[in-house]
């Protein structure tokens, strides 16, 4: 279903060198995990994935076009994007951000429709927060809000899922349960790439993983190769220790 | 227009229901025309309004209703309708609730263009050029210098805006200082906005409805916009043509009000605002009920205008800040 093809890519970050290009294919059913400290460039390098930012040299294939050839409308349709802020602007009740996902499904003239509804309805069931339909955004805690932006992106439905610290606010339980949600979007044929913090979510949820180092330097490749603690103290500048727990590994930075 | 805790704590009514909002305030626009083609120096009695409709009657009264009165009503609905929608449009493009086309200083662009023609001397369909060009200048002004050469955010939109509007302001004070004192009436009286010149009702009319005409399709596209730049590109908005579309239609109908009833302040910033505390924010709804609650508002207060120390006129901008503030003041309170 979604298909992503990064070629040659460098990421434009004002101020800052090239750095190695990217290229790799994001592929139906892989989930592909974003690692790196801080200021690195993940949430850049998702807005240039998803044709918000211009690269400055490369190219990404949507679908096996150009982005940039697909109209915003057609881009909306197949790719979903879950942003780390939130602007809010003006008050907006839950049902309501979730149903502007519906949006590139709809033409300018036509209203949404009984089955819009019932599609956020679902979505917000999906991330336990139907009961709140009725509450204004602004008056929900940040880890409610947080699955509200996730609710409002599987109303939108795309084949291609970027998430930017999808699992940020969120209580350990809801943090599974988006997790399961966006494994089971990539076994349904979804591509899904996140952006995360959490070596251990990284470990048992991705299967494929891009390491974005401080210099520029990148390196991407299964799970089993990347998640190694030599390469990872390295790439955090932090010493880790690592065990492994129910079939994935557990990493825990210690002073 | 009833407001009931509940709505204003958040509870939205749904899409059907919409509809008898809009209904409703349609409902309150004909009364409003209908009370100032009536209420004057000279008030028909029910019987008397129907034969003056029916083509009888006292052909004095008919000319004073349909000649002087109702022009000047429809006059003042066109232009009522043409701030509110402008102040919604500018508010969901700056998506800042104070947003309004008065504190980006496109009236005072209009201003200083007015002043400038009735200092000059001239007066009639000048004064309403001038003023028009006053209002399109200063759009240019503020966007242009808003772009710089850096980005552009709506935060620094609105401190250009706010500073260009000072600018303006101190001008027309200059202006009202050097002025021979047998002007300074004429001059007070546009500034605080007046309906007594305002010529033909019809390019202001024309002009609110082609604009809703075309905003409607853009409806739901607005609704997204006004929750930012980058999700609304996310969910398939265009958003750089989609924000200049907005910004020129809003100086387009503000340019046009100014022109028509010179400075009316306040209708802009507020109807929009009182209406999205009871409808919510859904600018299919938001922008025709706009439309009809600043026509309604604006036709209710130019009657008031003229008839409270009758034969004296008060500049109506006073009578909408006078009724406005307490309303809207009463509502921010009674909302959380």
């Amino acid at each position: 279903m979604g298909h992503l093809e990064v070629r040659d890519l460098v990421v434009d970050i004002p101020g800052r060198a090239d750095g190695q290009p990217l290229s790799f294919t994001l592929a139906a059913g892989q989930v592909w995990g974003v690692l790196g400290p801080n200021g690195v460039g993940k949430t850049t390098l998702l807005h240039t994935l998803a044709g918000l930012r211009a690269p400055r040299r490369g190219e990404v294939l949507l679908d096996g076009r150009p982005i940039a050839a697909h109209g915003r409308r057609e881009v909306a349709r197949r790719l979903g994007l879950v942003f780390q802020e939130r602007q809010d602007g003006f008050p907006a009740t839950v049902r309501e951000t979730a149903l502007i996902g519906r949006h590139p499904w709809l033409s300018p003239w036509q209203m949404e429709s009984g089955d819009d509804l019932r599609l956020a309805e679902a979505a917000l069931a999906r991330l336990d927060i139907g009961h709140l339909a009725e509450r204004l955004v602004g008056t929900l805690s940040g880890g409610e809000r947080q699955r509200v932006s996730i609710a409002t992106v599987l109303a939108q439905a795309p084949g291609l899922w970027l998430c930017d610290e999808p699992t940020n606010h969120l209580d350990l339980h809801h943090q599974t349960t988006v997790m399961a949600l966006l494994a089971e979007r990539a076994a349904a044929g979804c591509a899904v790439m996140l952006c995360l913090h959490d070596l251990n979510l990284a470990a048992r949820w991705c299967d494929q993983v891009l390491l974005l180092y401080p210099d520029g330097q990148a390196c991407w490749g299964h799970r089993d190769n990347m998640l190694v603690p030599s390469v990872l103290e390295h790439l955090y500048g932090q010493r880790l220790a690592s065990r492994e727990i129910e079939g994935a590994r557990v990493f825990v930075a210690v002073p | 227009m009833p407001v009931h805790s509940a709505e204003l704590a958040g509870v939205r009514p749904g899409r059907r229901q919409a509809l008898l909002p809009l209904a409703l305030l349609a409902l309150a626009a004909l009364a409003a025309l209908v009370l100032a083609v009536c209420v004057g120096s000279a008030s028909p009695g029910p019987g008397a309004l129907w034969r003056l409709i029916s083509g009888e009657g006292d052909a004095l009264a008919r000319t004073l209703m349909f000649q002087l009165r109702l022009p000047r009503a429809l006059a003042a609905f066109a232009v009522g309708g043409l701030l509110a929608v402008a102040g919604a449009l500018m508010q969901v493009l700056l998506r800042n609730p104070l947003a309004d086309p008065y504190v980006l200083g496109l009236s005072g662009g209009a201003a200083v263009g007015a002043l400038a023609a009735m200092l000059a001397g001239l007066g009639g369909a000048v004064v309403s050029g001038s003023a028009f060009a006053g209002a399109l200048l200063s759009t240019l002004l503020v966007f242009g210098l808003a772009h710089g050469t850096g980005s552009w955010t709506p935060a620094r939109l609105l401190l250009t805006g706010v500073v260009v509007a000072a600018g303006w302001g101190a001008l027309v004070t200059l202006m009202l200082a050097v002025s021979p004192t047998e002007q300074l009436p004429g001059m007070l009286y546009w500034l605080m906005g007046d309906l007594a010149h305002a010529r033909g009702p019809w390019p202001p009319l024309i002009l609110l409805a082609l604009t809703l005409l075309i905003l409607a399709p853009l409806g739901r596209s607005l609704n997204v916009l006004a929750r930012g730049p980058l999700q609304a590109a996310a969910l398939g908005v265009a958003v750089r043509p989609m924000e200049w579309t907005i910004h020129v239609t809003a100086s387009l109908l503000t340019a046009m009000a100014v022109s028509t009833a010179g400075s009316i302040g306040f209708v802009g910033l507020i109807v929009p605002h009182m209406l999205r505390l009871v409808l919510g924010n859904d600018q299919r709804v938001i922008l025709p009920a706009c439309a009809l609650a600043g026509g309604t508002l604006l036709v209710l207060a130019d009657t008031l205008a003229r008839t409270v120390i009758a034969p004296e006129q008060l500049p109506v901008g006073v009578i909408t800040a006078l009724l406005g503030v307490p309303m809207f003041l009463y509502l921010l309170y009674r909302s959380r």
